[in-house]
């Protein structure tokens, strides 16, 4: 069982991350939440990429959201962002995929060719 | 939508896109009355009347990306199909409340779903707005409140994926004890 107690141990562990996070350059993770997004998945792959950045212990990315960017027929869209990098998006993405994304793009900065549809 | 906790997203979603700083939700399940009321009150630009009065049409947006708006239009075809109702009440430069009604035990009601989920990622891609939800079940509830998370995390923002997966258990729980059960099932 989850308390607010918790949330205050967490609290002491996050604010050494926050520091370190605050002085690199972060990478940017963005989620297509419109409702295009919605109906296609949007809130599993944002909730599947925050447990994935958490539970490896990444403190140097921001992870967020955006509205339809007329590409409904790719949702769930993401955005990744590596610092001085081009910003790349994925189409079609699910859980599994988004976790993929985290391993192998986030920390290895390896671009995952088949899924992206448009570098920017 | 397959759940009603994805139409919540989209609403509150659409309340941070009208500009709104504090979002209020509220769920309200009546077995008593065979209700379920879902509430969502922002403090955005609010629409003037002729908006409003065709918000629900699914080719009213104010998106320049396409020129559909499905969100409300789904929405309202839930509610009338549950044997409800969806309401909106809005006031240029004050805000926007949509509150969708439905029939509890109707067979086509889609559940609750992933609430928890829902506000995991609200809270966690605006960590700059202020929500509160509250939901009543029976005579029971459960409350939360992002000004009182801030206050407990003092410096730390909202957004660290970590707390996020804290927010997401601890709704999770919360919801699950609400409803008398081991688990959140939705």
């Amino acid at each position: 069982m989850k308390s607010l107690e918790d949330l205050e141990r967490l609290r002491e562990r996050a604010k050494e991350a926050t520091r370190i996070r605050e002085n690199a350059a972060a990478t940017r993770i963005v989620v297509g939440m419109g409702t295009c997004g919605i109906a296609a998945g949007a809130r599993e792959v944002m909730t599947t990429i925050l447990a994935e950045v958490a539970k490896r212990g990444l403190t140097d990315v921001i992870v967020t959201q955006t509205g339809c960017v007329g590409l409904c027929d790719q949702e769930p869209l993401v955005d990744v962002q590596l610092p001085g990098q081009p910003r790349v998006t994925y189409g079609r993405v699910d859980a599994a995929r988004a976790r993929d994304i985290v391993a192998r793009h986030v920390v290895n900065g390896q671009v995952i060719g088949e899924w992206v549809i448009a570098t920017k | 939508m397959r759940e009603l906790s994805l139409h919540l997203l989209d609403l509150i979603e659409n309340a941070i896109e009208a500009g709104a700083r504090s979002v209020d939700v509220s769920i309200i399940e009546d077995p008593a009355q065979d209700r379920l009321t879902i509430a969502v009150a922002d403090d955005g630009r609010g629409m003037a009347p002729e908006l409003a009065a065709r918000a629900a049409d699914p080719f009213t947006t104010t998106r320049t990306t396409r020129r559909v708006g499905l969100g409300l239009a789904l929405l309202a075809a839930a509610c009338e199909r549950c044997q409800g109702s969806l309401d909106i009440q809005s006031t240029p430069g004050r805000g926007t409340t949509v509150t969708a009604s439905f029939r509890r035990s109707h067979i086509d009601l889609a559940p609750l779903g992933d609430i928890a989920g829902t506000l995991a990622t609200v809270i966690g891609g605006n960590p700059g707005i202020e929500l509160t939800y509250h939901h009543v079940f029976g005579e029971r509830q459960f409350c939360l409140s992002t000004r009182e998370l801030k206050e407990r995390l003092g410096e730390v923002p909202l957004n660290v994926p970590a707390i996020c997966e804290w927010l997401r258990e601890y709704v999770a729980d919360g919801l699950a004890q609400l409803r008398g059960e081991a688990q959140w099932r939705g």
